[in-house]
């Protein structure tokens, strides 16, 4: 091996050490008083240190602080404010828990918590008292608190194996790891054995029973010396780790990396634990993986499972799950991607002769495929026996005891056949029909059935059909040797097609669940609103797990909403909880878990999206969690789409209006200040002097037509407003276009005066349904333009005509017409030609339009091939025969 | 000229008030004002007016109201004072006895020439069977109508129309209106024949008929006569 720089620091290193510095700044800091059992003084130095500090000026409170009636511990209570326990009623009894929520309302700087390891009351939030830590510990608040050696989960067993107490209350070691500062407070056993004797721990009566059980010398020796090299094994860590960050030069971290394959027994659990505390003094980096085949775990198998997992998980271990069916390969494949030097394995159980065979066989592989990874075998202990009766007893008879019958009829039923032709077909033959009658039924039934099929098959065949019949005995000896193989060869090949029944069972399980997934990914994906989601959601899951679920999903303002009639309340708080903390509470969880429901947090990449909760009967198995996850997070990653959507779409919302409302504002306070400034100017020069009646006549005149541009600015605005809010209702009516065409003229009359203007009506015009009010402020804007645009004297031509179903009308004058580019744009709002003159708003022509359209209409502009703009309104019309209705009427 | 006749605003806008008041003295109107629904009630009763502008958007009352209430015992001439794209509410006011209206903001000539045509119609109510009408006159007992003292042919339908509108000039009528008068109720909606009616006999009785001058159109609501 190459032997690199020693100074170099490892870049994987390096990040992580930063990346927990990190963490540890937003968190606020935990220290430990850590002890090696009780009435070594932890709550005491806790309280002196905690003094210390509120001399300094700290904010300083107790949450919870346990006296155990010891009176120096309760003089030292005195001078701090204390959070008042929450009371709970649990099976009618009065407990006091630590009050939570009240101490991260009141945010001090440090907080004084006894007893880490504590388990809380049934109901509380978190199941441990070290998870409220972590939680208090998130909001920024440092923690006091105290530790004894035996809680800790990678010594709970040596600790058993030392008093013969089993330690329940443990905590993982994480914890150990998470802590900034761990005071080791020490007593030499004599002083801790006077103390007790003295009635300082505990009270006289409890500590004689208390000494002759637990406190020890022997005992207390041992404890004190596994607190010592723990504390000792962190200091030297913590010196690693500084000279590491500080590249100071020195024996760097060994490089060790230990892989700990884990099973579904008990005993992997004990094996996690050792190699946990191995790896501490070792100083190695840790996983574990787990190799799954074929062969299918019983409900037991699965709860173990899933609490060694649980076990890996609090003892700070990642474990790799993967799929082999040759588990020594799998397990080297792994072990050489990921460097690992010291792979753990527990010492192979004899089952029964196959397993034997395999497992012996799986050692030996092992380590003849290892290279130079080491081996470490580790012995079990009665934990292992126990399972080991536990096992033999559950392991065939899995099935029902309906299969067994079915079975045995089909083998009494195929035997009579046999034994009717038996003289045809010689006896011989029987086994093969038997034969095949096992193997078939192995298509079908399990392995219990299928033994019971192998051996009553084989007493039939010994019975009724091998000479001499209808005795057990048998004469030849290669009849004797026949029922021998009949029967292995009946066992082998029932075991082997059941076997491969299961693989393909399970294969058929994951191709269900991956062509789920594919289906839910392609639902998700026709989906466009987060109801439709969500109502996919519902269906996917009530289909594919078959349990009730709800989805809450957060509001417009980020805040959870939770309008549910099914949720107490308290069920509506978890919830809340899961939004916060993005992590899964309720049942079959660590938090809260007396809840009928499981609550699991919707998170996208980004955005927090909501909270699901789901009424589950049993616990997730670890396949069925894992594929739960995956849809979660499938359609989690849709509602955070749609979520980040709708935010979008608001914004460009917001944006548009904004933007409109700036032009408007910006197009209208300019058209609007010109008439009213007129005006003003005006009537004061008016007021303020005398002037001859000429002068006089052209200043009314100004005013007057200051006020008629004012009124025909209110006129558009107003249109514009009622387009833009869809208050547009046609009132149709029959109207005789002449009407019409008078009506426009009169009211234009002033402003065509300078032109040249003309209506053209065919006289065989019919009577069309329109509303007249809504196509006269048509014809009126699309004029008026022309008014606008044309030089005087010009022609202005307004021209109706029907044609097949369509009212036709155009308007044309001799202006400069459109420029080729803004022929689409001239409908579009605050459109305003190049050439106009002031006095419009770029309102009159999309108000046509908008009327126009309204009509089912269309309007176009183009420029006239002589020079001149040519509007062109198509609309389609109801029409009344004139000559009918005289006909009718007269 | 000294007139006697006095006209009643009903405006709670001061400003449309105060330059009523202007246009109408110096036109030598009397005027009496009132800001509110109820005073206009009381106004009415007491000022003894020729006339009525009466603004349908009063803060205390729904203008329609005030004019019912007006109408059961006032039967001069009520003008309603409106704003724009209010057709529904104009053709109420109509139907519920206004003799006319005018939209805000107007032109003072205008409502001038409309006071003036009403308060004259409101005082010839003679029995004279000859109504005239510049170059055309109606001679109700003969049921005979002259252009230019030419004869007119008319069909009965055409000349009930005329009678209908002539006997109500300056007044609107609405579409509804005249449809019940003269084909009755079950024609009501049936405005195409009114259209029908109207262009013949404006070709009969107007100088120029694509331009009318005493059949006029009120955009979306029915039919002024006289100019």
């Amino acid at each position: 091996m190459i032997d690199i720089d020693d100074n170099r620091l490892n870049p994987d290193e390096l990040l992580n050490s930063l990346k927990s510095e990190e963490e540890k700044s937003k968190r606020g800091k935990l220290k430990i008083f850590f002890g090696m059992c009780a009435g070594v003084g932890k709550t005491y130095s806790m309280l002196k240190a905690a003094h210390e500090e509120k001399l300094k000026g700290i904010d300083i409170i107790i949450g919870y602080v346990e006296t155990h009636n010891r009176k120096e511990t309760a003089e030292l209570v005195e001078g701090f404010e204390i959070i008042k326990r929450k009371k709970s009623n649990y099976k009618s009894t009065n407990l006091e828990e630590m009050d939570l929520d009240a101490i991260v309302a009141r945010k001090p700087q440090i907080v004084l918590v006894d007893e880490l390891a504590h388990t809380n009351v049934p109901g509380s939030r978190h199941i441990k008292r070290f998870h409220d830590i972590m939680e208090i510990l998130e909001q920024g608040i440092n923690v006091y608190t105290t530790l004894n050696v035996q809680h800790l989960e990678s010594r709970s067993d040596t600790v058993a194996q030392i008093t013969g107490i089993v330690v329940r209350e443990t905590v993982p070691d994480e914890i150990f790891e998470i802590a900034d500062d761990i005071e080791l407070v020490d007593l030499p056993p004599d002083e801790l054995l006077q103390r007790l004797s003295e009635g300082k721990v505990y009270s006289a009566d409890k500590s004689k029973g208390a000494i002759e059980n637990f406190f020890r010398k022997g005992n207390i020796t041992a404890l004190r010396e596994m607190a010592l090299r723990l504390v000792a094994d962190r200091v030297d860590k913590q010196l690693h780790d500084y000279m590491q960050q500080k590249r100071i030069k020195g024996p760097w971290k060994t490089g060790l990396h230990i892989l700990v394959a884990m099973g579904c027994s008990p005993y992997s659990a004990k094996l996690l634990r050792w190699a946990k505390s191995l790896s501490y003094s070792m100083d190695a980096k840790i996983q574990a993986i787990y190799v799954e085949t074929t062969h299918n775990l019983t409900t037991k198998e699965q709860e173990q499972f899933n609490k060694n997992l649980n076990l890996a998980k609090q003892l700070g271990i990642k474990v790799r799950i993967i799929t082999s069916n040759d588990k020594v390969k799998a397990i080297i494949n792994f072990a050489q991607k990921e460097n690992i030097t010291h792979i753990f394995v527990g010492k192979p159980r004899v089952r029964n002769l196959f397993s034997m065979l395999s497992l012996g066989n799986f050692v030996n592989k092992l380590i003849r495929y290892s290279g130079n990874i080491d081996v470490y075998i580790l012995g079990s202990d009665h934990l292992a026996k126990d399972r080991f009766k536990n096992k033999v007893s559950i392991l065939p008879f899995t099935s029902n005891l309906s299969q067994y019958f079915i079975v045995s009829l089909y083998i009494s039923v195929i035997s009579v056949i046999c034994l009717i032709f038996k003289n045809f077909i010689g006896y011989q033959v029987v086994s093969f029909v038997l034969l095949f009658l096992v193997s078939f039924l192995a298509l079908f039934f399990g392995t219990g059935p299928i033994l019971l099929a192998a051996s009553l098959s084989s007493i039939i065949w010994d019975f009724l059909f091998i000479p001499p019949q209808f005795t057990l005995h048998i004469e030849k000896p290669e009849d004797m040797l026949m029922l021998l193989m009949f029967f292995i060869i009946a066992l082998l090949n029932g075991i082997l097609t059941s076997r491969v029944r299961r693989q393909e069972k399970k294969i058929r399980i994951r191709e269900e669940r991956t062509h789920a997934l594919y289906q839910l990914a392609r639902d998700l994906a026709n989906t466009n609103t987060i109801e439709d989601v969500s109502k996919t959601a519902y269906k996917f899951i009530s289909e594919n797990f078959s349990i009730e679920c709800m989805i809450f999903l957060k509001n417009d303002y980020n805040k959870l909403q939770t309008e549910n009639d099914q949720l107490s309340e308290n069920e509506i708080s978890i919830a809340y909880w899961v939004f916060n903390h993005i992590s899964k509470a309720g049942k079959f969880t660590n938090t809260l878990p007396s809840s009928d429901y499981t609550f699991y947090p919707l998170h996208g990449n980004t955005e927090n999206i909501g909270v699901i909760a789901v009424k589950l009967k049993n616990n997730f198995t670890q396949g069925e969690s894992e594929y739960w996850e995956t849809c979660l997070t499938q359609i989690s990653g849709k509602y955070e789409r749609e979520f980040l959507r709708n935010t979008a779409k608001k914004a460009y919302l917001l944006n548009e209006s904004d933007k409109l409302y700036k032009t408007l504002f910006n197009s209208i306070s300019h058209e609007l200040r010109i008439p009213v400034a007129t005006i003003m100017g005006a009537s004061d020069t008016l007021l303020s002097q005398t002037y001859p009646e000429e002068i006089k006549h052209k200043l009314y005149l100004e005013i007057n037509t200051a006020s008629i541009r004012l009124n025909r600015l209110i006129e558009n605005l107003l249109n514009m407003s009622r387009l833009e809010t869809g208050r547009i209702s046609l009132r149709t009516d029959w109207c005789d276009i002449n009407d019409l065409a008078y009506k426009v003229s009169e009211n234009l009359r002033q402003e065509l005066l300078p032109f040249n203007y003309e209506t053209v009506i065919p006289s065989d015009m019919p009577l069309v349904n329109i509303d007249f009010g809504l196509l006269e402020q048509v014809l009126h804007n699309l004029i008026l333009n022309s008014t606008q645009h044309a030089p005087e004297g010009s022609n202005i031509r307004m021209k109706f005509f029907y044609d097949n179903a369509y009212l036709i009308i155009n308007i044309m004058d001799r202006g400069e017409g459109f420029p080729e580019n803004d022929l689409n744009l001239v409908f579009n709002k605050f459109y305003r030609g190049s050439n106009a003159k002031t006095g419009g708003t770029g309102l009159g022509l999309s108000i046509v339009k908008g009327f126009v359209e309204a009509h089912n209409g269309t309007v176009t502009a183009s420029n006239r091939k002589n020079g001149g703009a040519i509007f062109t309104i198509k609309i389609p019309v109801l029409t009344t025969d004139i000559s009918k209705i005289k006909e009718n009427i007269e | 000229m000294e007139r006697d006749d006095c006209i009643l605003i009903i405006d709670d806008e001061v400003q449309i008030r105060r330059l009523l008041e202007i246009t109408l003295s110096a036109n030598e109107y009397k005027i009496a004002e009132a800001k509110t629904g109820k005073e206009g009630l009381t106004m009415a009763a007491l000022s003894h007016p020729s006339l009525i502008i009466l603004d349908l958007g009063l803060p205390d009352a729904d203008g329609i109201d005030i004019l019912k209430k007006l109408r059961e015992w006032f039967f001069k001439p009520i003008i309603i004072l409106t704003v724009k794209n209010s057709e529904s509410d104009i053709i109420k006011a109509l139907d519920n006895g206004a003799n006319d209206f005018i939209t805000k903001p107007f032109r003072t000539g205008e409502l001038m020439a409309r006071i003036r045509v009403a308060i004259r119609q409101s005082q010839n109510q003679t029995d004279n069977p000859l109504l005239e009408f510049g170059s055309l006159s109606i001679d109700l007992s003969n049921h005979t109508a002259r252009k230019n003292n030419i004869m007119l042919k008319l069909t009965s339908t055409e000349y009930s129309l005329l009678v209908l509108l002539a006997k109500n000039e300056g007044r609107v009528l609405t579409h509804q209106f005249i449809l019940k008068e003269i084909w009755g109720m079950g024609y009501i909606e049936q405005t195409q024949y009114l259209r029908v009616f109207v262009a013949q006999l404006r070709k009969k009785i107007e100088d120029n008929p694509s331009m009318p001058e005493l059949l006029n159109t009120v955009s979306g609501i029915g039919y002024r006569f006289g100019s």
